[in-house]
């Protein structure tokens, strides 16, 4: 029951209503817990509502920060510049 | 899928296990808790123990809504479906827990008790809109993440007038099982030891990071507030280790895609206005906990399910040979019950560890299964 997803906005509608893509497949979601947000956005969907945005620029840094070199290559890279 | 298969790439994944293993001391044992039971399923998922070093151990938390749920709880649920012919909405996940003499949801509703799987508490107001000669009731379970779900479905019966909806709330918060974990009799023994956790991140993108940091100072002990993805894990496993090296005893938020300082402002001022603190809570494995568990204010007693459809609450021993209290409180690895995979499997669970898929015996059945020590051979 815990799996929460990240889905991508697709269309707002009345109330809190929205239509959110995950993986191809269209779901209604409630967007009552967040605010702010517009088509396009990605948001983390949990049983059956938005829970927060999903920022692109901290999900570009983080995944710079996976492909950070290990110690010792880096090391040995300093060495031989 | 965007967000998800980027942070699933071996390649990056490898350089995270490199990361991990320059940096560990050869000379000491890193003890690193994941609380989440969805972190649980994804180490065992994706096999991400393999990829550490043997002096970096992981210990699997209690964050599995499902398997802290003290059976009498469940008891009373089914007893409310049973007694009072209430349609009851529930979770899957709860169908085949356990309770007492080994009653399930499942069995009771085979019994003839109107008892409906939903997907989540918009699913129970829809059929109490579609029945308005029925009185329904959604089993609310679950942690700081799913508990503004139910806040919500609440102030929409209240806005609709809704008044056969009902809450059966059982929401419990997480730093009260961090404070149980670091206060039991066997912490810092030998028998259970954690030097850092990571962090669930769902629940964080609704408290924050801020909570843990009282664990940080007080109990000294590294927090790094973690995604979902094998690279999420791995990189808060390096950061912990690090941390560990250096003698520090930090917050770091490793999932600051999704998690923003303070969480979400709307959804934590709506838990506010509905829910209050319970003086006390028991969990199984955990035991009793003073102020750990959420019940409805007054304002909203008329959507409380335990004042409109009242229910004894009686503690109900776990099966004797089931060690989900010990696995929960980070003592025991499934493969040290006698019973895993034998007479205990997700199609019989003798315990509520092996229902739930954040369930740590359920993540280690369906995919661990045979790492266990004594089935190498076979
Ligand atoms: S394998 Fe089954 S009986 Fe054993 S601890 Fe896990 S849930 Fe309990």
């Amino acid at each position: 029951m815990c799996l929460a997803l990240p889905a991508r906005v697709v269309e707002l509608r009345d109330g809190d209503n929205a239509v959110v893509e995950v993986g191809g497949v269209r779901k209604a979601v409630s967007l009552a817990l967040v605010e702010g947000i517009v088509p396009g956005d990605f948001v983390i969907v949990h049983v059956g509502y938005a829970l927060s945005r999903l920022d692109p620029e901290e999900a570009a840094r983080t995944l710079a920060a996976f492909a950070e070199l290990p110690e010792v290559e880096r090391q040995a890279l300093e060495a031989t510049s | 899928m965007k967000y998800v298969d980027e942070f699933r790439d071996p390649a990056l994944a490898a350089n995270l296990a490199a990361n991990i293993r320059a940096a560990v001391r050869p000379d000491r044992h890193y003890a690193i808790m994941e609380f989440c039971g969805g972190h649980t399923h994804a180490i065992c998922r994706y096999g991400l123990e393999d990829m550490l070093p043997d002096n970096v151990e992981l210990v699997h938390g209690p964050g599995c809504p499902v398997c802290v749920l003290p059976a009498g709880r469940l008891d009373m649920a089914i007893d409310m479906a049973a007694r009072y012919g209430v349609i009851l909405c529930t979770y899957g996940d709860m169908m085949r827990v356990p309770g007492r003499d080994r009653r399930s949801l499942l069995k009771a509703k085979a019994a003839g008790a109107d008892i409906r799987m939903v997907y989540g508490s918009l699913d129970a107001l829809r059929i109490a809109r579609q029945n308005p000669g029925r009185q329904v009731v959604f089993f609310a379970i679950g942690f700081e993440t799913t508990t503004p779900t139910s806040a919500a479905a609440v102030k929409q019966a209240e806005a609709e007038g809704l008044e056969n909806f009902t809450l059966f709330c059982n929401h419990v918060l997480t730093p009260s099982a961090i404070s149980a974990i670091l206060d039991q009799p066997e912490a810092g023994t030998g028998k259970v030891r954690v030097d850092a956790f990571i962090g669930p991140g769902h629940v964080s993108t609704i408290i924050g990071a801020e909570p843990y940091e009282y664990f940080a100072r007080h109990y000294r002990k590294p927090i790094a507030v973690s995604g979902f993805e094998p690279l999420d894990i791995l990189q808060s496993v390096l950061m912990l280790v690090r941390q560990l090296n250096e003698g520090r005893a930090e917050v770091e938020n490793q999932f600051t895609r999704a998690v923003v300082p303070g969480g979400n402002q709307k959804a934590k001022a709506l838990v506010e206005e509905v829910f209050e603190l319970r003086p006390e809570f028991e969990w199984r494995g955990l035991g009793t906990i003073p102020q750990s568990a959420l019940r409805l204010r007054e304002p909203f007693a008329r959507f409380d399910a335990e004042r409109r459809f009242p229910v004894d609450y009686q503690p109900v021993a776990d099966h004797k040979a089931c060690s989900c209290g010990d696995i929960l409180r980070g003592l025991k690895k499934p493969a040290d019950c006698r019973i895993f995979g034998t007479a205990c499997t997700p199609e019989t669970p003798l315990g509520s560890c092996m229902v739930s898929p954040e369930g740590s015996c359920a993540a280690y059945y369906t995919y661990g299964r045979l790492r266990a020590p004594e089935r190498q051979e076979a």
